[in-house]
């Protein structure tokens, strides 16, 4: 048989299609790799029966008609699932079972992917690191001492670890990038409104948005496929046909204009970085795109505006999680007040309070103007500067973090460093255009780093194809010894 | 603009959060420490530029007036950490 | 109209008081749907049956407008000769409250979907014209039950999420009648409209009363209370009294008024305040990021304006002009949509000066004495224009059709068949007619000599006579002309 470990989620998709292994096998594999990551703590829930089950049903059936036919997937457990626990990584959750299925899951299984479990995240998608999690931090398969990132550090280690053939994250401010970046994986946040937020439990409205996290682009490419299009129950979705991005997808990107921003040369950057960016730059060149200096006057404006935008909405989404509908529930309080008090002075996490209380500060009277409005002026600011530079440019190139993974506990102590780790990530979900990372070099420890391209609003074909020939060039390998099993 | 203890506590009122005395130390610190990062905005001038409230660039799709939702109790109900056959029950409110 | 002058003053031993009272109406919008959700409206159904994932906020749920509520809303607003708002946005709202699931209520602070209006009122010392400020669309919270058991609060959601409509008006109103034909205006233009059916039992009309008291003639407004929720018209114009002599109590023994929100306690018939002993509501409004800005076309608009009903200001002016009726007629005639399409029903085939008058004075009566709503009338408009007609071709006179009426109240029966069936046909036959005066006169003789004799006023006696002869059925006009004859004689 195959060495599934190798596997592409396209070339599964091939496998079962070709018939040459049966979904079962290969769910079957998958939960055995899953069995023995204990010591990762990727997973929060896992519906092993559930998956078997389903795997048996679609070999008897046998209906390849779908993108994902067979294809077992473990999703970031922010995504409400049907009758399988979803707790947002938040203690406030712990028990809470959706009648519902969101849609960007629900587009998964239509494709006739296979559910495997719930992978862990930073609480309610709030953190860089995964460390925020009520059930526990998650650990890098890079090594044992890193962080995976986050807030999809759950699903990115899966995928790393080979956990799940690909898996979808959401990303607030780099939720997706970042932990692809540590992971040597590639993660994309299209366009806000191209994937539904129905049913994906919120953290800030107007910057979250569902995307892929895959192995290869290829992949990439194949998974938003499946899991973006319009949604009439989320009225900020964007109304437009499905894209063929899989079939369309091409290396060819001779004559496109890549913009490098002088903004993303950041101080105490480290030199690989630096040197991995030019390498970025020489192989587009060699592709056949012209280069272009380009100014993002705004960017070092971009992580203030975030951590004022961000909050503030948080602190209003996070306000039904009051114990009354689900959820959990203090049992101290002599009255309502007191427990809504208790309930969530227990069940929310220390980063999560944070971040309300400060949402909670700059939306209060005498604030406002001075911190939320300011703060949408900026964004709006933020928001011209790309519009203007992508009437000259296809795409801006830029690394995709400022570091590799840094160990467990590093920034723990001290949020800005760890809001720091967002800063090439948070423009893009600000101007709510699309951005990918894919793994391009290791630094001098051999940990991976990503670079990042960004394109206009829904060029997520351009973005792709640009990535794509971009991985073709670059190669990039990354050994892990499955340290954990 | 920084925040101290007391306002610390009134902004957790606001938010309905309790807050353990041996924390509010530490996190009025935190919490001013990320307001004095995002007052870093106070040096730009804003004053001619509209806020930006959605960045996708259309208005709302309205829906028709059906009714097609409801008659779901058992599944409203469901998930609630305490209730009765009709409904959600919650400490004695005190105004 | 000029015999009356605005004189509402509260008159103390030391001054005279105005009130100055500013209304916050919550309408109900008649929609099928709630305003984001595709749940029912309908009043009265079984607990937490009425309510969708929205409207209960469970993870993940997104609102989705309803375009109905918003056309409700425009068409209300274009009523209220309202500033339509093309670019409109939703807030939220933000407090913590066991009825409000999310934590938020969907409202629209600084971009109302509606402007200033204007509403004109007729009082007894003339017109009154009161400013509109803004209207805008919110959703309704859910039910707190506090009294079905004694240490828990009991949560139905049924009306979260429910399309209200906030029309807030300036501070124009300066007596507790102005208030009551205020809302009673408000109510008349939206269910001519058809936006809410005003049914304040139901609490699909209930009002935030705002009330400040200052010395006759003095300029600057005081310092306002606002009294919450209050949902009768009755209940306004109490709470907006109690809560005026408080004030003003407050204000001549030297203490000042601090703005706050109150409460009218109906069985006390006092204001007490609301104040918990929490912090004050900071509400943290800002743009719902999970809704866009709304956009309406003029085009739209201007197709909702065409459509629109006649409404009770433009029917008032034309039953004067074209019916002759009183400003005092039409205003009652027009007060109610059902009221002005029972009298245009009658007029169809009737006397417009009678039906006018039956309405007004005999059946408001019935209707008053049975607290019934025109609608439920025993009377159909279509008997009440046969009665009448009954009246002007002679048949039956205007007393015995009193009687007629009567008995239709009572059986709902048509005037004709009761006529028939009673013998209340009037007598108009001459030759009949005449064997009665004759016979009349024949008894009285000497009240006959005495009238020939000059004693004239005796004519009413003989009327009298000959009707009680016919058992009221005579027709007065002819018993007349055979009565002068005979009496010649």
């Amino acid at each position: 048989m195959t060495n599934l470990n190798n596997s592409s989620l396209l070339e599964i998709v091939n496998l079962i299609k070709s018939k040459k292994v049966s979904s079962l096998e290969i769910t079957k594999h998958f939960i055995k790799n899953i069995e023995k990551s204990k010591k990762l703590n990727s997973f929060i829930t896992t519906c092993f029966e559930e998956s078997l089950k389903k795997a048996k049903d679609f070999d008897e059936k046998k209906n390849f008609d779908g993108l994902l036919s067979g294809v077992p997937l473990a999703i970031k457990d922010l995504f409400c699932t049907k009758n399988v626990k979803t707790t947002a990584g938040s203690k406030i959750l712990e028990n809470f079972i959706p009648t519902y299925e969101s849609t960007v899951s629900n587009n998964l299984w239509s494709e006739g992917a296979i559910l495997l479990g719930k992978l862990n995240c930073d609480e309610f998608a709030m953190g860089s690191s995964n460390e925020t999690s009520f059930f526990g931090n998650t650990i890098n398969p890079i090594g044992k001492d890193l962080v995976p990132g986050g807030s999809s550090g759950g699903s990115a280690s899966a995928l790393a670890a080979n956990l799940t053939p690909a898996t979808i994250g959401t990303d607030t401010g780099g939720s997706i990038r970042q932990p692809a970046s540590f992971t040597g994986t590639v993660g994309l946040k299209p366009t806000y409104g191209l994937c539904s937020r129905w049913g994906i439990v919120a953290f800030a409205s107007s910057l979250d948005q569902a995307g892929p996290m895959t192995k290869n682009v290829k992949d990439c490419a194949l998974l938003l496929e499946a899991m973006s299009g319009y949604d009439e129950k989320d009225s900020t979705s964007i109304n437009k046909k499905k894209e063929k991005y899989s079939k369309n997808l091409s290396e060819k990107i001779k004559g496109l204009k890549i913009g490098i921003p002088k903004e993303y040369r950041v101080e105490n950057m480290p030199k690989e970085i630096d040197i991995l960016w030019k390498k970025g730059i020489d192989i587009l060149k060699k592709s056949g795109a012209k280069i272009v200096d380009i100014s993002l006057p705004h960017t070092k404006y971009a992580l203030p505006t975030y951590y004022i935008v961000a909050p503030a909405e948080a602190s209003s989404n996070l306000a039904r999680y009051d114990g009354v509908k689900y959820g959990y529930r203090s049992k101290k309080g002599k009255n309502l007040i007191e427990m809504y008090e208790n309930t969530r002075g227990e069940a929310f996490g220390d980063e999560v309070k944070r971040r309300i209380l400060i949402g909670t500060y700059v939306l209060s009277s005498g604030y406002y103007d001075a911190y939320y409005l300011k703060a949408q002026k900026v964004r709006k600011l933020i928001k011209n500067d790309f519009d203007k530079c992508f009437k000259n440019v296809d795409a801006i190139l830029t690394p995709s973090t400022p570091s590799s993974a840094f160990k467990i506990g590093e920034k723990t102590n001290d949020p800005i460093s760890m809001y720091l780790n967002d800063i090439f990530t948070v423009p893009v979900n600000l101007a709510g255009i699309p951005a990918i990372s894919i793994p391009a070099g290791q630094d001098k420890q051999g940990h991976p780093l990503g670079l990042q391209l960004i394109t206009n609003t829904l060029d997520e074909q351009k973005i792709l194809n640009i990535a794509l020939a971009m991985e073709k060039s670059i190669a990039f390998k990354q050994s892990i010894d499955r340290w954990w099993e | 603009m920084s925040i101290d203890k007391n306002q610390v506590k009134k902004v957790a009122k606001l938010s309905r959060i309790s807050l353990d005395d041996s924390k509010l130390e530490s996190l009025s610190k935190d919490l001013a420490s990320i307001l004095n990062f995002v007052e870093q905005l106070n040096k730009l001038d804003t004053k001619k530029i509209e806020p930006l409230t959605s960045v996708v660039n259309k208005t709302l799709d309205p829906r028709k007036d059906k009714i097609n939702d409801g008659e779901i109790k058992n599944e409203i109900l469901k998930n609630s950490p305490e209730k009765n056959e009709d409904f959600f029950i919650v400490p004695k409110v005190v105004e | 109209m000029e015999k009356d002058k605005f004189d509402y003053y509260i008159k103390t031993e030391k001054n005279s008081w105005e009130i100055i009272i500013g209304l916050e109406v919550h309408a109900q919008v008649i929609s099928n749907s709630k305003l984001f959700s595709g749940s029912s409206t309908k009043f009265g159904g079984k607990p937490n049956t009425q309510v969708s994932l929205v409207d209960s906020a469970f993870p993940g749920m997104l609102p989705v407008i309803n375009q109905y509520c918003i056309e409700q809303a425009i068409k209300t607003g274009l009523g209220l000769n309202a500033k339509i708002n093309l670019h409109s946005i939703f807030d939220r709202k933000n407090y913590f409250y066991a009825d409000l699931p999310a934590g938020y209520q969907i409202s629209q602070y600084k971009n109302p979907i509606v402007g200033e209006g204007i509403v004109t009122l007729d009082m007894p010392y003339g017109t009154k014209k009161v400013g509109i400020e803004r209207l805008h669309l919110e959703q309704d919270a859910g039910k707190s039950i506090h009294d079905l058991s004694p240490d828990n609060t009991f949560v139905d959601l049924n009306r979260s999420g429910v399309a209200l409509m906030e029309i807030v008006s300036k501070p124009d109103l300066r007596s507790p009648d102005e208030v009551n034909s205020y809302v009673k205006k408000l109510r008349s233009i939206m269910r001519y409209l058809g936006t809410c059916d005003g049914n304040m039992q139901e609490g699909s009309l209930r009002a935030d009363v705002n009330v400040s008291v200052r010395k006759k003639g003095e300029k600057k407004f005081g310092t306002r209370c606002e009294i919450k929720n209050v949902n009768s018209i009755k209940f306004m114009e109490m709470a907006i009294d109690s809560e005026a002599k408080r004030q003003i109590e407050l204000l001549e023994s030297g203490k000042v008024i601090e703005q706050e929100t109150r409460l009218f306690d109906t069985k006390k018939n006092e204001t007490r305040s609301m104040r918990s002993k929490e912090e004050a509501h900071d509400y943290r409004y800002f743009p719902d990021p999970d809704l866009l800005p709304l956009k309406i076309e003029q085009s739209f608009v201007d197709s909702l304006k065409k459509k629109l009903p006649e409404l009770p200001d433009q029917k008032k002016d034309r039953f004067i002009k074209k019916f002759k009726l009183s400003p005092y007629e039409a205003n009652v005639l027009v007060s109610e949509i059902g009221i002005s399409k029972y009298f245009e029903e009658v007029i169809k085939n009737a006397d417009i000066k009678l039906a006018k008058n039956w309405i007004i004075v005999e059946l408001f009566a019935v209707l008053n004495e049975k607290n019934l709503d025109i609608k439920d009338s025993p009377v159909l408009p279509k008997n009440l224009a046969s009665l009448i007609n009954s009246i002007t071709t002679g048949e039956i006179s205007g007393k015995i059709a009193k009687k007629v009426f009567e008995i239709m109240v009572e059986t709902g029966d048509e005037p004709l068949k009761i006529i028939k069936e009673k013998g209340l046909k009037q007598q108009s036959d001459p030759k009949e007619l005449e064997k009665i005066v004759i016979k009349v006169l024949e008894n009285n003789s000497d009240k006959v000599s005495e009238f020939r004799s000059g004693k004239e006023k005796l004519l009413g006696f003989f009327v009298g006579e000959i009707m009680k002869a016919s058992s009221g059925k005579a027709n007065p006009g002819l018993v007349n002309d055979i009565l002068k004859k005979k009496l010649k004689k």
